[in-house]
């Protein structure tokens, strides 16, 4: 009997006639073992874990450690460019635990959105890209910590392409030599959200807003658990590990209930592409496959995820549907978001809020938060740098040093001491 | 008849006329070399196995539901080396796809979605009618992306451009420069990137465009952009001394 699949058969045959090995790269269940051989046969340099590092088990079981000072803060364009309070919320968080961390001015993006998007690149550029950033962490000393959930898969990706393929090391070797860098990865590649699961408890420890009475629904993004699957965070205690731990482990340490809904599965509706060209396919999928399902099934608060394009699809798609009387209108934030609101930042100055399209007042109030105050407070900001004050707002005005009173109106009842 | 319109007629009925297909037509040879190209990518042995013909790649697919396109179709078109529906998807399907690999939930190890990124990246070399098009309105993007090193950036967010995200993105717009002055990031005070990015740093992104090829694929769906793109990445070089 012949078998129809004629294509995978005759690339395993090329691979063997070309010496290559055919072991299936799936075999790739332990990525670190496998970068430290090539850093053993001179192939390329591992960055290690140099600091103190807490240990998490991934989906099939490896460990994965989390370092938890002296980050290289690898930033995403879209939390950068659109939702800012994503990024500052991911920073303040790090300062208010005291741990100390880089962000570079000579990190570009991973490049990944647009080449999802439009394929304008290839797979050399891609892992150039990817090689130059970690190089660029490696010159510091600094341990790279990824912000985007794209950038996390993707650079994911790369890492096992330049284990899989000597040839495209060495044209990555070559472009590096050209710019006076080593070609080098690091020992592990951190997604922030895994930072923030790792700290989880750290974090709690630090909260001085109850969320107890907060129903919170998950959104876990694509990019960060499905692509090289077996690198994601998962935990018996959670889902029964049947799905990655992040963001519902972090919003469960807050004290927040979480709810299930039945499509958790389905991506957001971003597309890479559609949200930018093609916005009646996201905003139909991320309305009626995921905001509308978790409203019906869940009644959430605030609908949580860790991830760039998640945060803008679910809370952009919303006003559209609105105006079409579908059943939208939950406020979705990162989780890096909601576990700086509970640390107590400030919704504006910190989270920048502002940003936001579906409405997130009605959470602030659940939240105890004035955010009538908070935001004439903020306004206060900008007069200062409208008058010349000031040119910049830096971190020392985002804690409010200069206030008078706090925007708290309600002490903390909850502490989580689990 | 021509050979090819014979072979499409006797063992090709699932396939469009080319009468109604809405892209050019061409030669079996050359449809057959888009697909070894495709085959040709380091990639491929890695993303494709075989195909059970169990759907879940469609079942997960937030695509399928929403458009006449299926990953499993993809997936079982390059494995059964039918070039002539390969290139038909390469013209109308590929771009359908939201990238979001929930095919990777495939029994069999697939990998749909990274197949139809090589697709892509061939439709968008070769300069296919399919590209172009869905290129169309992203040239601005890319132009960013390229030049910049960052994707997206605070001064896209404009009432006219994103009229369905809600008055917020006005709110954003009019306050831009005093919004972002207020971020308590360094970095982040900026409005046409997402973050400063080093001169230097841009430099080297450029290089690399010049060395991978990337930037060559760029003058097949959109000359314009390209040129404009050359220019001022040679522009930049020159001035810094940096040989290509």
């Amino acid at each position: 009997m012949t078998i129809p699949i004629a294509a995978p058969i005759d690339a395993r045959r090329r691979s063997r006639e070309a010496g290559e090995s055919v072991v299936d790269k799936r075999s790739l269940d332990d990525p670190r073992a496998e970068l430290l051989e090539l850093e053993r046969q001179g192939e390329l340099i591992v960055q290690k874990i140099d600091r103190e590092a807490i240990s998490v088990a991934t989906k099939f079981g490896r460990i994965k450690r989390i370092q938890k000072a002296h980050l290289w803060h690898h930033k995403s364009c879209g939390q950068c460019g659109h939702i800012p309070g994503y990024s500052t919320s991911i920073f303040w968080v790090m300062r208010k635990l005291g741990y100390d961390y880089h962000d570079p001015h000579d990190q570009t993006s991973c490049t990944a959105w647009n080449y999802y998007a439009s394929a304008t690149s290839n797979t050399a550029a891609q892992a150039a890209v990817a090689v130059r950033n970690f190089a660029a962490a490696y010159e510091t000393g600094y341990f790279p910590l990824i912000h985007c959930g794209t950038s996390y898969g993707h650079y994911k990706e790369v890492r096992e392409e330049l284990i899989r393929h000597p040839e495209l090391r060495a044209q990555v070797r070559n472009i590096m030599a050209k710019l006076g860098k080593p070609l080098v990865l690091p020992e592990e590649i951190v997604h922030y959200s895994e930072w923030f699961h790792a700290l989880r408890h750290e974090i709690a420890a630090k909260q001085v807003r109850d969320v107890s009475g907060i129903v919170v629904t998950v959104h876990p993004a694509c990019h960060y658990y499905k692509i090289v699957a077996g690198d994601a965070i998962y935990d018996p205690d959670i889902y029964g590990g049947q799905r990655t731990a992040v963001v519902t482990g972090l919003a469960e340490a807050l004290g927040a209930e979480v709810r299930n809904y039945s499509t958790w599965f389905d991506c957001c509706g971003f597309g890479f592409r559609h949200i930018l060209v093609q916005r009646d396919f996201t905003r139909s999928f991320a309305t009626m496959r995921k905001i509308e399902v978790m409203k019906e099934e869940a009644h959430p608060d605030v609908v949580l995820t860790h991830d760039t394009g998640c945060v803008t699809t679910l809370d952009k798609s919303q006003f559209a549907a609105k105006a079409h009387g579908r059943n939208v209108g939950v406020p979705v934030l990162s989780e890096a978001q909601f576990a700086a609101l509970a640390m107590g930042a400030h919704p504006y100055r910190v989270c920048q809020l502002h940003w936001h399209s579906a409405d997130y007042r009605p959470l602030l109030e659940k939240m105890d938060i004035d955010w009538e105050k908070a935001w004439a407070q903020f306004q206060g900001d900008l007069d200062r740098l409208e008058s010349g004050e000031k040119r910049y707002l830096d971190w020392g005005d985002a804690d409010g040093e200069n206030d008078q009173g706090d925007f708290l109106t309600t002490p903390v009842s909850h502490k989580n001491d689990d | 008849m021509t050979l090819t319109d014979a072979r499409k007629a006797e063992t090709d009925a699932h396939l469009k006329r080319v009468d109604v297909a809405g892209y050019e037509d061409v030669d079996y040879e050359v449809k057959q070399r888009l697909f070894e190209e495709v085959m040709a990518d380091i990639r491929f042995g890695d993303y494709l196995y075989g195909c059970y013909e169990c759907g879940i790649c469609v079942g997960a697919c937030p695509s399928a539901k929403f458009y006449d396109f299926s990953p499993r179709r993809v997936a079982q078109a390059a494995a059964r080396e039918d070039v002539e529906l390969v290139y038909q998807q390469m013209q109308e399907d590929i771009w359908e796809c939201s990238q979001c690999f929930s095919c990777l939930r495939c029994p069999r190890g697939n990998n749909p979605g990274g197949i139809i990124t090589i697709m892509r990246e061939v439709a968008v070399r070769n300069g296919l009618a399919s590209a172009k098009e869905a290129l169309v309105g992203y040239s601005r993007i890319i132009y960013k992306i390229m030049s910049t090193g960052t994707q997206v950036s605070p001064d896209m967010l404009r009432a006219d451009s994103f009229p369905d995200w809600g008055p917020e993105t006005a709110d954003v717009a009019d306050n831009l420069d005093l919004w972002r002055r207020a971020l308590p990031a360094e970095t982040m005070h900026t409005t046409s990137t997402g973050w400063s990015v080093a001169d230097r740093t841009v430099l080297e992104l450029y290089l690399i465009w010049f060395e991978t090829g990337a930037l060559d694929m760029i003058s097949q769906v959109n000359p314009g952009l390209h040129s404009i793109l050359l220019e001022l990445m040679e522009d930049r070089l020159e001035e810094e001394g940096i040989e290509l």
